[in-house]
């Protein structure tokens, strides 16, 4: 399990290092979504992995999961869905600002670009 | 009156962070009501912020540090707030430099120009207190969270193409500084199976010794979050761009949001490795040394090349706080009481300065700020001498105090084995700053266009084509000015003061002890529920 969950953490921080450095807004997003995935299952695993064990204290149970990060993952993920949010409108503002959707935003007005668009299809 | 300090003083630890909570909500409550409302609860609640801010640092100019623990929780197990003189030192800057940008934004009608400008200046207070006054690492990370919210949408605030390309910029960037910060306190959580930055300091010193690689890894991942925040090379791109393009005041309030970073690694990375922690301790500082002295270059050289004002103005707050991070590596209680002094003054000015900026920018008309040839503008000797003023204590010349505040760093880095290298770079990086301010003053106040040539490009929409400069607000940076002035004629009982500040801060013994052996307060009700 251990080796599994290591491969997935691992798998999904690059492919999210990868799209972060794309050179469009919605890769760009996807890879921060990807990377924040991985972190909270990263951190979750920093707990120690186990199964089947309850994390609030019961009756005539030994065995316990540590608790604490999982609160952490909890708060991690309601931030990171905030974060995402915001990003995705800011994106889009920026697409409807800048007149294209590159990060680095060179900016060429839409009607310029459909222009050009609309003048090598028809020729 | 001696029965308010009693009730209030316990609770001097959690109150800087309810206040702007409370008054962020009330703000958006009376939101449809329209902006005098916003405006009079939002600067009555930033004024109260500071009263309090400067009661906490009186109280813990006493000696002993103040421990609040939320949920009436014992220390390692639920998260405390700690106020010790450090974290009130900074409560005071922040609260000082919110009413300054505050009273600018409402006499200019800058917080006008866009919705909810009061509830997210409210909310980034929050967030700024809440980092300061931490002692757990988790909730450091949650209020870094929430003032980067808050400094989203102020730093958008207004709108505009520029806006918006560097607000994604620094959107993402953070978001990614965020993850990273995750990964290093979970890693830090799994090795040392605390959060508590006290507690964290302890275990240190007991770790095996196959862990301290791990512990190191996140140690200095940790660092480079802090970096980014701090803008430390070569994580400093998003400043200049974001700074520059940004509303007056919002700029002048993130002044302080550099200094975050570096309050950061102050507080996490010297009690985690400290010179308790063996084999792991000052892990960070060859890094911090050496990336603070090559930003302090690019800063040089980025004020030099600038090309307008505000982005010089950016590029000097990144000197600023290159300078210390310098002076955060070096060790000793001389040098951080040298880093405090700088620090306070690094913040007033830049933020007097880029208030400053705004009254340029508009007496030029179109020409803005940009550094090029343009008509004089109104009140150009009052304009100008605030430019000397602000020019002279930002590069560090005497009679000012940037000059003092370079002289004590470098003064306790005397003993150094680098000190030529540090002395070097800062006294090059120094000269070339008074080039650029030279510079750009000559081109903004002497370097101007004759007053007969062509009314057709005198680029002001009024019927004679002069500009209308409003000096509403200008109060505030008379304020933020007189503080450098304050600094000098002050200087030997305030370097007593940073002294006694440093020397608390650097005591990690007894902030570790004070901690972990604070009691909850006695429960009469509890023994009833068992």
């Amino acid at each position: 399990m251990e080796g599994l969950i290591a491969l997935m953490i691992g798998v999904m921080t690059a492919a999210g290092v990868f799209l972060t450095l794309r050179g469009r807004t919605f890769p760009v997003v996807l890879g921060l979504t990807l990377l924040a995935y991985a972190v909270n299952v990263f951190l979750f695993a920093m707990g120690r992995l186990q199964t089947g064990v309850p994390a609030v204290i019961r009756e005539g149970v030994t065995q316990y999961a540590d608790p604490l990060p999982q609160a952490l993952v909890l708060t991690a993920i309601v931030i990171a869905f905030g974060m995402t949010a915001f990003l995705i409108v800011l994106a889009l503002k920026a697409r409807s600002e800048m007149g294209n959707d590159h990060v680095d935003g060179t900016h060429q007005p839409i009607d310029e670009i459909s222009k050009k668009q609309s003048y090598h299809s028809k020729h | 009156m001696q029965y308010l300090i009693e009730i209030v003083s316990p609770h001097l630890p959690i109150l800087p962070l309810l206040l702007p909570l409370m008054a962020g909500m009330l703000v958006l409550l009376v939101a449809n009501k329209g902006i005098t409302w916003q405006r009079t609860i939002s600067l009555v609640a930033t004024l109260g912020l500071f009263v309090m801010a400067i009661a906490s640092f009186t109280f813990s100019l006493e000696g002993s540090i103040q421990i609040y623990a939320l949920g009436n929780w014992q220390a390692p197990f639920g998260i405390v707030m700690v106020l010790d003189q450090l974290s009130a030192l900074m409560l005071v800057l922040v609260a000082l430099l919110a009413v300054t940008a505050l009273w600018f934004a409402i006499r200019q009608n800058i917080d006008s120009q866009g919705a909810h400008f009061h509830p997210l200046f409210q909310v980034q207070l929050f967030g700024l207190n809440g980092a300061f006054l931490t002692g757990d690492l988790f909730n450091l990370f949650v209020f870094f969270e929430v003032l980067l919210l808050a400094s989203y949408g102020l730093l958008l605030h207004g709108g505009g193409r520029h806006k918006t390309k560097a607000g994604l910029h620094y959107v993402v960037l953070n978001l990614i500084g965020s993850t990273l910060f995750l990964f290093a306190v979970g890693t830090l959580y799994g090795i040392l199976g605390t959060l508590n930055i006290a507690d964290m300091g302890q275990r240190i010193t007991q770790l095996a010794t196959e862990d301290q690689g791990v512990v190191a890894v996140a140690g200095l991942m940790l660092l480079l979050v802090f970096g980014l925040k701090a803008a430390m090379f070569p994580l400093y791109l998003w400043l200049p761009h974001a700074y520059s393009h940004t509303t007056a005041p919002v700029a002048a309030l993130f002044a302080i949001m550099t200094k975050v970073g570096l309050y950061a690694i102050i507080r996490v990375h010297g009690t985690l490795f400290g010179e308790q922690a063996g084999e792991l301790a000052g892990i960070h500082t060859p890094w911090v040394l050496g990336l603070g002295l090559i930003t302090l270059i690019m800063a040089a050289m980025g004020a030099l090349a600038a090309k307008f004002l505000r982005q010089q103005i950016a590029y000097l707050v990144l000197a600023s706080v290159a300078t210390l991070l310098i002076a955060s590596a070096l060790p000793g209680v001389e040098s951080l009481a040298a880093l405090l002094f700088y620090l306070i003054h690094s913040t007033f000015i830049a933020a007097g300065f880029f208030l400053l900026a705004y009254f340029i920018l508009q007496g030029r008309g179109q020409k803005t700020d940009q550094l090029v040839r343009a008509y004089s503008m109104p009140n150009a000797i009052l304009i100008g001498s605030f430019f000397v003023f602000a020019a002279v204590a930002i590069s560090g010349l005497p009679p000012l105090s940037g000059f003092f505040g370079k002289l004590l760093i470098l003064s306790s880095a005397l003993e150094h084995p680098l000190f030529f290298g540090i002395l070097a770079v800062v006294l090059i990086s120094g000269l070339l700053m008074i080039i650029a301010l030279a510079k750009s003053g000559s081109q903004i106040f002497y370097h101007i266009l004759k007053k007969e040539a062509d009314h057709s490009i005198r680029h002001c929409n009024t019927h004679d084509g002069t500009c209308q400069l409003s000096l509403a607000g200008i109060g505030s940076v008379v304020i933020l000015f007189s503080i450098s002035v304050w600094l000098v004629v002050f200087a030997h009982p305030t370097h007593k003061t940073l002294n006694s500040v440093a020397q608390q801060t650097l005591d990690r013994t007894q902030y570790q002890q004070q901690v972990l052996n604070f009691t909850p307060i006695a429960n009469s009700r509890k023994e009833l529920v068992e």
